[in-house]
């Protein structure tokens, strides 16, 4: 296949995943933005208003990054873990199996479904943020590229899920029982600075709290850790998961016998 | 000319240790018509499936076109069209958009994209429903709309894994028409079928495949030559209580209007004929018994099995 060629089967495979979450937006788009809507009013309304500052900023202020992370990190994961698990067991996926377009387009355009799902949530709810904080940009850059590489990672993630998921419960495992946890407990709620020390240098294990944090630097300009250092972990991670779910196509691991 | 299709000692051991292909070599041409043909689970859609890179294959190469697969898959599955057995699209997905994803899927631009699955959709009857999801297709509907997809980048073999199972006989017929039509047109057919009936009318070649072995390989013409005896039901007009006696020929009685009569090959219809005719029994019309391919079928597979058995013995 040329150049060109590649890429219309990359656009063709974008174009059909965000089609897919547009027409069941109901189960895509509409929950996020309701679920945040919620968090706002009672974390950072109603109880935010009872805690007082939070690293400076009010308890909004400083959830509203944290709460737009959080969606764009579920969203771009599970776009893609149900979307090509879907595939895998309607084998729909044999229509990409049977043609040219080599794994590493089939595996980036997913991906980059999942991202466009994970940045359209993102959008929504800091559209709705509004309605209760005002949103300065710290740095501009920085937010934007710590929200990509994120999404990206993520959605690398739901991937993975779901070349090894052989059920439909097995994609729900991950996202219950690992993301969940590690994104409740990356900040997103509090400030690293009120746990000890110990329970502090746990969290740094905690990928998420690199974007986090990040992210709220982008925003804010404050952050518990270092983000030159957070920008080179995530994209080391994404190149460690890359690689894998490409071995894992080019093995065909749960999808060809 | 390079083969459009070559196959050689290809095995595959399926990850329980099942060895579904025992080393087959097969060849197809360009243009032909090719059947593949096997009771359930010889080894038919394990082969086609290693063919279009559905199943990893344990041993042996495969050439499309002369393409080895091991060295430039992509260029060899880009000249395949392949039509499952199994459904397998996305069930909420509509007619249109699968048909042009999958052009999508081969660099084929989009606004051509959409012309070609126009072209493909209205040959097979599906245009009034493009916008209908797949899962509101009927049955039949949905091995068009497979073959559809599998058209829309214009390969030069169409590989099809039983394309008329569960289609009724007029559509069938129909589906027939459009496979010589593209035939004629010069793509090379493959199919896998279990109506003998269909390999009879369709196709120029045939392989025989029992257990993950090829049992026969060779032309129709030929195939049909090896059958020893075709068997003829025969009603008369008046009726006997027993068959009639023709001097060398076999025959048995049915019923008080009709019975059987078994041809050796080098015997000659006429010679049958001619002595009912002398013994005054009129014939008001004549059938064959079945298919002769499917029985044909029957004694190669059973042959298979009784040197198996035999094996055993031994
Ligand atoms: N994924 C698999 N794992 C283990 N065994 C398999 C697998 N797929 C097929 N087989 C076995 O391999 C053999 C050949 O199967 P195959 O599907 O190729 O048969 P077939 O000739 O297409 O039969 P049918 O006419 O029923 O479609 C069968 O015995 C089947 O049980
Ligand atoms: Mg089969």
């Amino acid at each position: 296949m040329t150049m060109q060629e590649y890429f219309i089967a990359f656009s063709t495979i974008i174009h059909k995943e965000i089609n897919r979450f547009t027409r069941i937006w109901a189960q895509t788009l509409l929950p996020p933005a309701i679920t945040m809507t919620l968090y706002f009013v009672i974390f950072g309304n109603l109880i935010g208003s009872r805690i007082g500052e939070m690293g400076g900023f009010t308890y909004m202020q400083f959830i509203v990054p944290g709460l737009i992370m959080m969606s764009v990190i579920t969203n771009s994961y599970s776009n893609v873990v149900s979307s090509f698990y879907g595939a895998k067991f309607q084998r729909s996926i044999e229509e990409l199996l049977v043609s040219p377009t080599p794994n590493w387009v089939i595996l980036s355009g997913f991906v980059l479904g999942g991202v466009a799902r994970g940045l359209t949530v993102g959008a929504i709810v800091t559209c709705l943020s509004l309605f209760f904080t005002d949103l300065h940009l710290h740095n501009v850059w920085i937010t934007v590229l710590v929200v990509l590489m994120t999404s990206i990672l993520f959605a690398l993630g739901g991937f993975i899920n779901a070349m090894f998921a052989r059920s439909f419960d097995d994609i729900s495992i991950v996202p219950t029982f690992i993301l969940t946890p590690l994104t409740y407990l990356g900040g997103v709620f509090y400030s690293i600075s009120l746990l000890p020390e110990f329970w502090q240098n746990v969290s740094m294990l905690n990928p998420i709290l690199y974007m986090v944090n990040t992210f709220r630097y982008g925003i804010l300009g404050v952050s518990d850790i270092d983000v030159v250092y957070a920008l080179l972990t995530v994209m080391g991670f994404i190149v460690a998961m890359f690689s894998l779910a490409l071995w894992l196509l080019n093995n065909g691991k749960g999808i060809r016998s | 000319m390079t083969q459009a299709l070559s196959i050689r000692g290809l095995k595959k051991v399926y990850h329980n240790g099942f060895e579904a292909l025992k080393g087959i070599d097969l060849d197809v041409e360009q243009g032909d018509f090719f059947a593949l043909l096997g009771p359930n689970g010889a080894g038919k859609s394990t082969t086609l499936g290693i063919v279009s890179s559905l199943v990893n294959k344990s041993a042996g190469s495969v050439k499309i076109l002369g393409v080895d697969i091991d060295q430039d898959f992509s260029k060899a599955k880009r000249a395949l069209g392949v039509v499952p057995q199994e459904f397998n699209f996305n069930q909420f997905e509509k007619v249109y958009d699968i048909v042009v994803c999958q052009a999508g899927y081969y660099g084929i631009p989009r606004v051509e994209a959409k012309q070609r699955a126009e072209h493909y959709l209205k040959e097979l009857g599906l245009w009034d429903k493009r916008h209908s999801a797949a899962r509101m297709l009927s049955g039949g509907m949905k091995r068009r709309l497979m073959i559809a997809r599998a058209l829309v980048h214009d390969p030069k073999i169409l590989i099809l894994d039983e394309p008329t199972a569960g289609v009724d006989i007029e559509l069938r017929r129909s589906m027939w028409e459009f496979m010589k039509k593209i035939n004629a047109q010069g793509t090379t057919i493959i199919l896998t079928t279990h109506y003998l009936e269909e390999a009879e009318n369709l196709c120029r070649n045939i392989a025989i495949i029992d257990k993950g072995e090829i049992v026969q390989n060779t032309n129709m013409k030929s195939l049909l030559q090896q059958l020893n005896t075709e068997t003829f039901i025969l009603d008369i007009q008046t009726p006997l209580s027993k068959a009639p006696e023709l001097n060398g020929f076999q025959t048995q009685w049915l019923d008080s209007n009709s019975f059987e009569l078994q041809m050796q090959r080098g015997q000659h219809l006429n010679d049958a004929f001619a002595l009912l005719t002398h013994q005054g029994i009129q014939i008001s019309s004549m059938r064959t018994k079945s298919n002769r391919l499917e029985e044909l079928f029957v004694e190669l597979v059973e042959k298979d099995r009784q040197q198996d058995k035999n094996k055993v013995a031994v």
